[in-house]
Formats: C-alpha cells, structure tokens, sequence
C-alpha cells in the first residue's frame, strides 16, 4: 500500500510536470502578452521597461526556469491584469464552479443510475424506450441552447427563478457557499440542470449497458432463485456489478465539469473559475491561464487516483499494486 | 387425494408446457411435461442439450422470463398450483420451499459479495433468525459441506475459492433455508471429473439428512444411475420414458433411452467404438412430424411419422412414449443400436 502510494505521487509528478512544460510552450506561441498590459499610447522605453518587469526579455528556457524555481517555492506567478497572485485569483473562484458542478454531478447520479438501471433491467419495455430517447436528446442538446431555455422559461416567462448571478453566500470554514442559503439555491439551480445535462445522459447509457450485461449473469438468477425481491437484485447483486464503468466515466465528468464549465458559466454570468479562464485568454494572462491548467491537471490526476481507489472498494477482485 | 393420500406428493406436475416466442417462431421448450416427486424422493431429469431439462427446472420456480411463458399445466406444491403464483408468492416458495443449484459455480455466485453476506441472504430472507443465529448457521452449514475454518471463509469473496469450493458454497446456500426440494441442474457438469463423484456424495449425503426431495437434471446417465430413484427422460421437451432409475438403465424400453444408456463407457464391456445415437436433436421449433425422435430411431416405421406417441405403461415398471418399446430384456453391454460397428 505504501508502495503504492509513492508511485502514485511520483506518476502525479511526472504528469503535472509535463503539463507544465507543454503549457509553458503553448503560451509562448499565443503572442506578446506585453501589448495587453501597458497603455495603448506607451513609448518603445516603456514598452521595453514592461518586458523587463515581466521577465518576458529573458529566453524561453530561462523563463521556465525561473518559473519552475517560483513554483518550488509555491510562488505561481501573478496575473499581469490584477496584479494578484494567480493562484489566489483561481482559488477565490474554486468554490463557486465547485458548488454548481457537486450539484450537477448529484442531480446526475441521482437520475441516470436509477433510471439507467430500470432500461439495462426492462429492455423491451416502453418506459425504457422513452428513456433511452430522452438520453440522446439530452447527449445531442448543446449546453449553450439548453441554458437559455431554462433562463427563458424558468426566470422570463414564468418567473419562478433568477435568471443569472450568484445569490447570498454564507462563509462556511473560510469558504464562501450559496448552498446554505434559499437565495443560493435558487441561483444555482438553474446552472447545475443545465450542466448535468449531457453527464446524466452518458452515466444513464453506461449504467443500462452494464446492468443489461449483468443481469444476463447466473448470480442474478441464482440471487432470484433465493427469493430475494427485485429491488434487491436489482441494487444489491447487479448494480454493483455494472458500476466500474460508471465510476470511470464519473470521475472523468467531474473533472470535465470543473475544468470547463466555461460556457454554462458565461450564460448565467456564473462568477466561476471558467469565466476567469475566458476572461484571461482574452486578455493574454498568461500566468493566470498558466496556474488554471496546472489546477485542472492535477484535479483530474487526483480523481483517477480516488476512482482508482473506488474501483477496489466496489469490486474485491481489483486490488492495487 | 383420498386414495393416494398415503404417498401424497410433494410435487405433482401435470402437462406442463412452457413456450419461448422468439421472432424466428414458437419454442415448445417444454411441451407437455407431468411427473410427481413424493418427499424426500431423489428424481434424475435426463436429456441431451436442448432437450427442456433446464427449463422445467427454472418453471418450478417461476424463473421463466420473456420471451418465455409457462403456456398451461399445473405444478402442484402440497396441492397449490405454483404455476400460477403471484410473484409475491413465488417469492417466498424459492429458497425456502425449492432451493436451486446451478451448473457454473464459478459464474453463480456474486463475486462483489462476500460469501458470507450472500449466504447470510437467504436466511434473511426466510427465517427470523437475528444476525448471530444466522452467522452460526451460515459457519455450521459451510462446515458440513466440507469448507474447513467456516467462521473466517465467510469473509472471503467468491474468487478467492476453487471450483469445487464454490460449489460447495452454492450447495450449502441452498440447503441453508431447509427447502423441501432442491433442483440441481447441472450440478457437476462444470467440475473437474475428480471433483464431480465428490460433490455428488456431498449431496447426496447432505440431501439425505435433511430429508428434502431432489430433482437432479443432467446429460449424463452416469451420474444419475449412482444416486437417484427414479429418472424422467425428456426429448424436444416431452417425457419420453419415466421408471426406477435401476429398471431404466438396466432396460430402457424407449430407443432413445436404450441410445442414452448405450453412450455410457462400461469399462466390463470395452467396445472398440463406443455407441452413439445417429444424427442430432432436431430444430425444436420445426420438429418432425409424428415422434420428435423418429430420424434418428432405428426402430423406426410409417406409423411414427403419422402419429406422436403417448406415454404408456410399456413393460414392468417402466412407461415410454413409443410405437415400437423395446418389450424383451436386454443386458445394457449387449448394445443393440449402432454399437455394433466396427
């Protein structure tokens, strides 16, 4: 288990690493970020001043170099537009994007797997068919159109929620969260469905594969010989069963969700990390887009690090090496 | 009743028909089934693949799932027609009244669960015992199936046992609710041949403490002649011929049986070619016309083709379907089918 646990952390290294150096050298070919900083009337002296200050005269080596040295030392760069430390900028947007997508991600679980589980279990059945339907509209719908039907119905026609923004937040252990508040929930509502969308529909189609390769299984007609109900067999002896895909695809949703939900942020005016990453390539932050990648990266390292554990929880004949 | 009553069965099947449609037409799987078991009474349901062994197994426990359908019959538990049971009601016949083995223990068994949990479901789900009563009778009932330091395999998962363990386990699951019948279908044929004559002791023993009655399906007459006493043969999904199970295997009135018996190895008798039935189990959705066993009979005649065969007391104690039963005593070594050759 230790041993396990080292060469995890090395691997997670290595990975972050190399996701340091292809976005270092990404950056370098998206142009001189110099001309987004200073006055658009500046002088060749000021020009030439900016890009000393910046560290943006020095060559490309010695820039990664330089900032490899300050990422050491937890120093990750400051945006060239606020003049905040990147890392602190990201972080102050983190819990915001965090709370649409755990909402996101919960409405999805909780609707795809049960109903999943109904259409691997009834194939033929009609309610299943319906639902096999519904999760191609909802794999087919573009985020974008799906938001601005719900703002349209839900905030202008029938005026039952906000239409966009962040509602009263509570500071829970230094964190800002919406989630304690009515105010919070009814903002965040609308966002999270709209978000959930296309990850309910992929978790609902992986779930029905599994459960209809499972119950084909003679566990299941041997559990059903014992006389156990259907809601037993159905949950206890072949959900379980047909889980790992899910918990793959899962994990990987999560990280998708957090590290792009760009747009659906954008069209609620979601005060998230998204809307910072849009805003920042727009404006040439380097550092700032520089850290946010670093921050996705190594989120989705340490979920496939936590799926990798579930994988042994869920099934004994997993275990890790 | 009344003039039974003295050997009431515990199971009376009668005209059973269980049908699959499928797209490509009807499959009469089981097609006019009837047999009785008393309690306690140890039945061998033998056929070759396809023949409905399996599918009269699952019918007794209502296990018959879309496109299949039990069509007609009746299956008689103490008398209650389980047929016809609401699925309420099936619920709590399996396991409790008909325990189920199946052939592939290395496939019957939740490998997510660990063995304990899935034996400790069955008591859950007929008995009132509480957790500690269970877990004792969960150790006792692994012990006396030959699984050594019970208590600490409980925890383990399937995959950590052998086959023939795995077995075990199955068959002490489905002895744990003290069943009155446990249908084994298969119950060795996925087992190592020096594991398979220990399992069937294992359950045969087992069996016989409990008192429960059995119907063991099975392709292999070898198996059953040891352990069974009475045996039904099943061919394209009808009872071909029904009697002691020494009497059949000895003397088989039925050219099918005679066939059946025929393919059994006697080391007494070596033959430079053993005996086969000619030809294979025809298409069951597009059988022959008259006895389903005609093409491949060598006794048979014209009248086969035009009429299917009712099962009749043929000779002693034994009943067939057939035109033509073989009526004179024949020693099984002296094969009188196509054993011949060579």
């Amino acid at each position: 288990m230790l041993a396990y646990a080292i060469k995890r952390l090395v691997q997670m290294a290595i990975v972050l690493w190399a996701v340091s150096v292809i976005v270092f050298l990404m950056m370098s070919f998206t142009g001189d970020p110099v001309f987004m900083v200073i006055p658009i009337d500046s002088t060749d002296a000021e020009i030439e001043q900016a890009r000393r200050i910046l560290g943006l005269d020095r060559s490309m080596p010695e820039q990664y170099w330089l900032f490899l040295q300050n990422l050491v030392q937890g120093d990750f760069g400051r945006s060239y537009v606020f003049r905040q430390p990147a890392m602190d900028l990201i972080l102050e947007r983190l819990p915001a994007t965090l709370e649409i997508v755990i909402v996101a991600m919960l409405i999805a679980a909780f609707v795809a797997i049960p109903l999943g589980v109904y259409a691997g279990a009834n194939p033929g059945k009609p309610l299943s068919r319906l639902i096999m339907s519904g999760s191609l509209v909802g794999i087919s719908l573009p985020g974008f159109w799906v938001g601005m039907m719900l703002i349209f119905l839900f905030a202008v026609e029938w005026r039952l929620l906000p239409s966009s923004g962040r509602g009263d937040t509570v500071e829970v252990l230094g964190i800002e969260t919406s989630l304690l508040t009515w105010d919070g929930w009814t903002h965040v509502i609308l966002p999270s469905v709209t978000l959930s969308l296309g990850t309910l529909a992929i978790i609902l189609r992986i779930t029905r594969a599994g459960m209809m390769e499972v119950m084909r299984q003679d566990y299941i007609k041997f559990a059903r010989a014992k006389g156990a109900s259907r809601k037993d067999v159905l949950y206890g002896h072949g959900l379980r069963n047909a889980l790992i895909p899910v918990v793959t695809i899962f994990g990987l949703q999560i990280g998708d969700l957090i590290a792009f939900a760009t747009i659906t942020e954008t069209i609620f005016a979601w005060p998230g990390m998204g809307k910072l990453l849009v805003d920042s390539i727009y404006r040439a932050d380097r550092p700032v887009i520089v850290v946010y990648l670093m921050l996705v990266a190594l989120i989705f390292v340490v979920i496939n690090l936590v799926v990798d554990l579930v994988y042994t929880a869920i099934d004994p004949r997993i275990t890790v090496k | 009743m009344d003039h039974q009553s003295a050997t009431a069965p515990l199971l009376d099947v009668r005209d059973l028909r269980t049908w699959f449609h499928t797209f490509s037409g009807t499959v009469k799987a089981v097609d006019g089934v009837s047999f009785t078991l008393a309690p306690g009474e140890v039945m061998g349901l033998v056929g070759e693949s396809g023949g409905g062994k399996s599918v009269v197994g699952f019918s007794l426990l209502g296990l018959i799932d879309p496109p299949g359908r039990i069509e007609g019959g009746e299956i008689l538990l103490d008398g209650e027609d389980i047929a016809r049971a609401s699925e309420e009601r099936l619920r709590r016949i399996r396991g409790r009244e008909i325990a189920m083995i199946f052939q592939d223990p290395m496939t019957s068994l939740n490998p997510v669960k660990t063995v304990g949990a899935q034996m400790d479901e069955m008591l859950r789900l007929h008995t009132d015992l509480d957790e500690g009563a269970r877990k004792a009778r969960c150790v006792a009932m692994l012990e006396s199936v030959g699984i050594s330091r019970a208590a600490e395999r409980l925890r383990a998962y399937p995959h950590q046992f052998s086959g023939g363990m795995r077995q075990r386990v199955v068959i002490a699951i489905a002895l744990l609710a003290s069943p009155r019948l446990i249908v084994a279908d298969e119950p060795t044929t996925a087992l190592d041949v020096t594991i398979q004559s220990q399992i069937l002791k294992l359950m045969r023993k087992r069996i016989a403490e409990t008192g429960a009655a059995m119907i063991l399906v099975t392709h292999d007459l070898a198996v059953v002649s040891e352990m069974v006493d009475k045996i039904v043969v099943l061919y394209c999904g009808r009872v071909v011929e029904t009697g002691p199970a020494r009497e059949v295997i000895a003397n088989p009135s039925h050219p099918y049986t005679r066939g059946l018996v025929d393919s059994i190895p006697n080391p007494k008798h070596r033959k430079p070619r053993l005996a086969q039935i000619p030809g294979a189990v025809p298409d069951i959705r597009n059988l022959p016309s008259g006895c389903s066993f005609r093409p491949r009979c060598p006794r048979a005649q014209a009248r086969c083709a035009e009429v299917s065969p009712a099962l009749a007391p043929t000779r002693g104690t034994l009943s067939a379907a057939c035109h033509f039963p073989i009526l004179e005593e024949v020693a099984a070594a002296m094969a009188t089918t196509g054993g011949e050759r060579a």
